[in-house]
């Protein structure tokens, strides 16, 4: 019953008889690889994975994420990431140095900023930083949430989608690893920036679509002129 | 009303009522990703059964202290419309909803890889639109689809069905007149290999027609896990297989 006969799976489907084989999204019963989510299985590399369709996002020490500010505690910013899980961004993991009573000048709830997760312990506390010359807050452009799973899709090979959006549409685009996108640019560059990227969206299982999103652009930026 | 010495005959030319044989199942509809709103979600018919799972999560658990610090909780709320049923059923959790609640939320938890999101919470609700017997195996057979829509890890999904006894015979997915007129209902839930995780009896059975009561709701269960599957797979038939091949993209490049 090997179910790789077409590429979308669904949890327990048989994707290999090698343990050796157990990627990511499966597990390894009685010597077989399963498959633990519905999504698509591939191979990479000699392992078998399986990339999910849907999901939230589980921070991991190294993301870049945008982030919320919820509420500001004892020397603490309790910061919305997108997830299950809220992260904790100490007074300290700023990049400079400032008070306590100080910390909604910087900061407010509500605040957007682009933050890194800097490490996640076993009780999934989650700690961030923005001390890092390419973080910090998001005082311009918009936001744009989309699935974290079809991130990759928005990235493109080698960043191919992204890339050529920002040419395309003359905007800064972020793409935080939690499904929040941050968009900056003229207003009508970033009404269609926006709408394209909830197209990707939607479309992130077909073919063809760097092309096609390409097409869609020549499109609206003829319509618009 | 049939009264209690007329004798009713669930069998007409050896075939019952709804022109079903005694191994076969009713029609079975199923939709995935019905409602915008929750994360995953699925609608299905079972006959006239008709339900909707939503799933919800994992997400922060409410209240705080049903937290648990290495895994995941599951909460399942299985709630009949108060127009399901002919006679208005009074509307809330009653001691049958409970229970039903119960039993299915401990027929899915073993598959969910509740370690992967500890101290959050995968809420699943079931609503009963029209019921004719069996709406606890539809809800949980809708809920598994519904998790794995959701994205929710799971060992594998979980299929459900009844199966009863009438006139004597052993019959596969009793529907509301064989239920409620017949001897014994035996709603069963299993994983496609076989492993039971809901197993009630209803009514009296000898040891030997139990055994082919579960044969029997087993093969069933066979056929539904098809059903789900192959809805769940035909929903991305066209997929791209390219963008698998890109490795963990690299989020968060500079602006």
């Amino acid at each position: 019953m090997d179910r790789m006969d077409r590429n979308v799976v669904v949890p327990g489907d048989l994707l290999s008889d090698d343990p050796n084989a157990a990627g990511e999204g499966t597990y390894v019963k009685d010597g077989k690889v399963f498959s633990l989510l519905y999504g698509m299985a591939s191979s990479y590399k000699d392992k078998v994975r399986v990339i999910p369709l849907a999901g939230k996002y589980v921070p991991s020490p190294g993301d870049t994420v945008v982030g919320i500010v919820q509420d500001i505690v004892f020397s603490n910013w309790i910061v919305n990431i997108n997830s299950p899980y809220e992260g904790l961004l100490h007074i300290s993991e700023l990049p400079r140095k400032i008070e306590m009573n100080e910390m909604s000048k910087y900061l407010r709830i509500g605040s957007t900023a682009m933050i890194r997760v800097k490490d996640v312990d076993s009780t999934m506390k989650v700690e961030l930083t923005m001390n890092d010359r390419r973080l910090g807050m998001l005082m311009r452009g918009r936001v744009a949430e989309i699935s974290p799973t079809r991130v990759p899709r928005l990235i493109g090979k080698g960043g191919s989608m992204i890339n050529m959006l920002k040419k395309e549409l003359n905007c800064n685009i972020f793409v935080g690893q939690n499904g929040r996108i941050w968009v900056d640019g003229q207003d009508d560059d970033m009404d269609l920036a926006l709408r394209t990227i909830l197209i990707i969206e939607k479309e992130a299982h077909t073919t063809g679509l760097t092309d096609r999103i390409m097409d869609f652009l020549r499109v609206e930026k003829e319509a618009r002129s | 009303m049939i009264g209690m010495d007329e004798k009713l005959s669930f069998f007409k030319d050896g075939v019952r009522l709804d022109g079903r044989r005694s191994d076969e199942l009713r029609p079975i509809k199923i939709e995935v990703g019905v409602l915008a709103r929750a994360d995953g979600s699925c609608y299905m018919e079972m006959g006239d059964n008709r339900v909707i799972a939503a799933v919800y999560g994992p997400r922060e658990v409410h209240p705080r202290h049903l937290q648990e610090v290495t895994r995941a909780i599951v909460r399942y709320r299985y709630n009949m419309a108060s127009f399901s049923v002919e006679e208005r059923k009074r509307p809330g959790p009653d001691r049958r909803s409970n229970e039903v609640s119960k039993v299915s939320r401990e027929a899915l938890e073993p598959v969910v890889l509740t370690s992967y999101f500890p101290k959050s919470v995968v809420d699943i609700f079931v609503e009963v639109l029209q019921a004719d017997a069996g709406t606890r195996t539809a809800g949980i057979n809708a809920a598994s689809v519904a998790l794995a829509d959701a994205g929710i890890p799971m060992k594998s999904l979980i299929s459900s069905c009844a199966a009863g006894k009438v006139d004597g015979e052993i019959v596969l997915d009793p529907m509301k007149i064989e239920d409620n007129l017949g001897e014994a209902d035996v709603p069963i839930a299993m994983t496609p290999g076989g492993d039971i995780t809901l197993l009630q009896m209803d009514g009296r059975l000898t040891k030997d027609e139990l055994k082919r009561a579960v044969d029997l709701a087993k093969a069933g269960c066979r056929q539904i896990y098809e059903i789900q599957r192959k809805v769940l797979v035909d929903r991305y038939s066209h997929m791209e297989p390219e963008i698998c091949d890109e490795a963990v993209a690299m989020a968060g490049e500079e602006i």
